[in-house]
């Protein structure tokens, strides 16, 4: 059976699951399409959870941006792990008591004021939309493969299903889809690993196998995987892979921000108000984080033996035989993945200096020069291998039998298609229940609720699809920008709300403003205004950046200026009321949690 | 199992725990994955150095033990000062 027919079958037979799911456990009232009506037991809940953090940027990107870097980006592993703490113990238990449904009904109670409510919607709206973009982009390198189309085509079919998706159901028909959904995607990204860990290291365990020896060394002079992936990377002039290469600055501000961002963002947040006891929020996050983990301990190993099998195909004799030739990746089969990953315009190749070879080396590393000097070599001839395809092209690299490819391409599918119909939800929920139904029209029926918040996703993927024509970075990197929006804007809110009494509604909107402000500004700075590529002033990189920090890193910075401001300027005005300080209170014990309510 | 709850041994309690955790949630990635690795370069572990593990992999186990410490840890202590559902 042709590869397409397998792709085309696995991909629509999962999607037949998660209709059908939908379809079961579709919302009836508002109260269940925001919050599945409480009823979420914890480890279906994390399960949930799980699938729905689990976006393209985690399956999809993240294993090819650690590959083609090492250790420098273990900042994605250690901050989009490390948030799930901040959650568990600074937010999660705190505002399932509270009981609302959504974040900034949150802020807005707690700090009194309209304004506030609405300062929380804006900032939600930004941080979701950012996101957005950058799982469309992972959207379209997924249909473009599977369709095997342009990667254009595919992001434009991609917002259609995408949209068709999110509208079909709420919460409910989310929650159980998406426990569907992990299950999918977390076989899809371990099985092809477990062959891949057993072809190089004989370790079935890919978390294991990053740290064992290659399987072919054997007897004396046998030697770690990684050691062998330093060794061949350098011969390449490349950095070396398991070397810190990164400022220390730069790397613990971008943890940092991933971690706070985490903690911050309300699509994540929102899971916890869904479970039916203060206890039970405490648990769903550790699940969440155990079904994450299982993920995220195999994303290294993914990167780094994706890296070698790549380096090995591109030098078949090693590193310092003759590179791969032009006729060999034309007829060898191992090599047909190149072809098919050329149609999407992601991957391409060009024999620079027309001797029927294929030289990958890093042409800006002066140690190479004296090489390709001798060799006339004329510059690196992969001239583009998009990051964003390595976890899906990743099967095929290594000559996996055609339904792991199937099952890698359903599993890419399902991981951003759930994050998007979570987001979706969040920024459908901020628009009409907390913008429209809160703020401008509050007398507004249950079924023009509905609408609104339909509509408002319409808009939402439209912009989106746009913007993610022209993405910003790669998925994880744009999905990065959106944690630094979160952090500097919604997580110092919502954690001075529980943890202080004193700040109050004028220090609340301030430090919400400044933090939004300065972190937004600063990436515009840096990646264009509106992510429009050449309106940006400083380059983006580390030493060409205004303060030495990449934009990806300000979040945190502007969460500490959140802090700062909404502190000083609560201090030098009013004291809040003797009822706020109740409410804090009483978010503070778990006695007395009901059932949340709507208004 | 106290007879009068009260709310602010509690929420002392509370944050005695979590700022223990959180001690424990930024030595671990920042200090041993970042700025303490060149101190511990020379605990080699299979095929790099501790630090190298600890960035990809060991923060994330030592993540999981914090939080269903904490949840174990909470749901004693609501027991404990009566505050329980």
């Amino acid at each position: 059976m042709e590869q397409f027919t397998i792709n085309l079958l696995f991909v629509g037979a999962s999607f037949a699951l998660y209709i059908g799911i939908a379809i079961w456990a579709r919302a009836g009232s508002t109260s269940e399409f925001y919050a599945a009506g409480r009823g979420v037991h914890p480890v279906t809940n994390g399960m949930a959870t799980a699938a729905d953090w689990m976006s393209a940027a985690s399956f999809i990107s993240m294993a090819g941006l650690i590959a083609f870097t090492g250790y420098d980006n273990s900042s994605f592993l250690m901050g989009w792990t490390g948030g799930y703490v901040l959650l568990a113990l600074l937010l999660a238990p705190y505002l399932r008591k509270f009981g609302k449904y959504t974040v900034s009904e949150f802020i807005g109670d707690r700090f009194y004021s309209p304004t506030a409510r609405l300062v929380a919607v804006i900032c939600l709206i930004i941080a979701s939309t950012t996101y957005v973009i950058g799982q469309m982009t992972g959207v379209g390198v997924a249909f473009g493969r599977f369709l095997e189309i342009s990667n254009t085509a595919g992001l434009l079919i991609g917002a259609c299903v995408v949209f068709a998706y999110a509208v079909f159901g709420g919460m409910k028909g989310v929650t159980y889809t998406q426990v569907a959904q992990y299950v999918v995607l977390i076989l899809a990204y371990t099985i092809p690993a477990v062959f891949i860990s057993l072809q190089l290291t004989g370790n079935p365990i890919p978390g294991l196998g990053l740290f064992s020896e290659t399987a072919n060394a054997g007897g004396e002079g046998s030697v770690y995987l990684l050691q062998k992936l330093d060794q061949v990377v350098t011969d390449l002039g490349f950095a070396s892979y398991t070397e810190a290469h990164k400022d220390n600055l730069n790397m613990v501000l971008f943890t940092l921000s991933l971690m706070i961002g985490t903690a911050g963002l309300p699509h994540v947040i929102m899971r916890f108000f869904t479970v039916p006891k203060v206890s039970d929020a405490r648990w769903s996050a550790g699940w969440a984080l155990v079904f994450i983990a299982l993920l995220y301990l195999t994303a290294p190993a993914v990167g780094a033996m994706a890296r070698l099998n790549i380096t090995n195909l591109m030098w078949p004799d090693g590193t310092n035989g003759e590179a791969v030739s032009v006729q060999m990746i034309e007829e060898d089969a191992a090599y047909d993945w190149m072809e098919t990953w050329q149609k999407t315009g992601l991957l391409d190749w060009e024999d620079k200096n027309g001797d029927g070879r294929i030289q990958y080396y890093n042409d800006q590393s002066d140690a190479m020069a004296e090489r390709a000097a001798a060799n006339g070599w004329e510059g690196n001839e992969l001239t583009n291998f998009n990051r964003d395809i390595l976890v899906l092209a990743n099967p095929e690299i290594a000559s996996l039998p055609s339904w792991v490819i199937g099952l890698v391409a359903a599993g890419g599918l399902a991981a951003a298609l759930s994050t998007a119909a979570g987001l979706l939800l969040a920024i459908s929920s901020a628009v009409s229940h907390d913008l429209l139904k809160g703020q401008l029209t509050p007398n507004m029926s249950e079924k023009n609720e509905l609408l609104s918040a339909r509509i408002a996703m319409a808009i939402a993927i439209v912009v989106a699809t746009i913007l993610g024509l022209n993405p910003p970075g790669f998925a994880a990197q744009t999905v990065a920008l959106a944690f630094g929006l979160a952090a500097a804007s919604i997580f110092p809110a919502l954690m001075m709300g529980i943890f202080s009494k004193r700040v109050n509604n004028v220090g609340a909107v301030a430090g919400m403003l400044s933090g939004l402000t300065f972190t937004l500004v600063y990436i515009f700075l840096h990646k264009g205004w509106l992510f429009i590529a050449g309106t940006n002033s400083f380059p983006d990189t580390v030493d060409g950046s205004l303060f030495g920090i990449q934009s990806t890193a300000i979040g945190a910075v502007g969460a500490a200026i959140n802090f700062a401001v909404a502190y000083a300027v609560s201090m030098s005005t009013k004291d809040t009321p003797q009822e706020i300080k109740d409410l804090v209170e009483s978010v503070r014990v778990p006695a007395g949690a009901g059932e949340a309510v709507d208004h | 199992m106290s007879e009068q709850p009260d709310p602010k041994a509690y929420w002392a309690a509370n944050m005695r725990v979590i700022k223990i955790s959180l001690v424990i949630w930024a030595i671990v990635p920042f200090g041993f994955g970042i700025l303490l690795r060149p101190m511990l370069s020379g605990i080699q572990i299979g095929g790099t150095d501790l630090g190298f593990w600890v960035a990809q992999q060991g923060s994330i186990l030592v993540f999981l033990a914090i939080i269903f410490f904490y949840a174990w840890r909470m749901n004693k202590l609501d027991r404990e000062h009566g505050v329980e559902e």
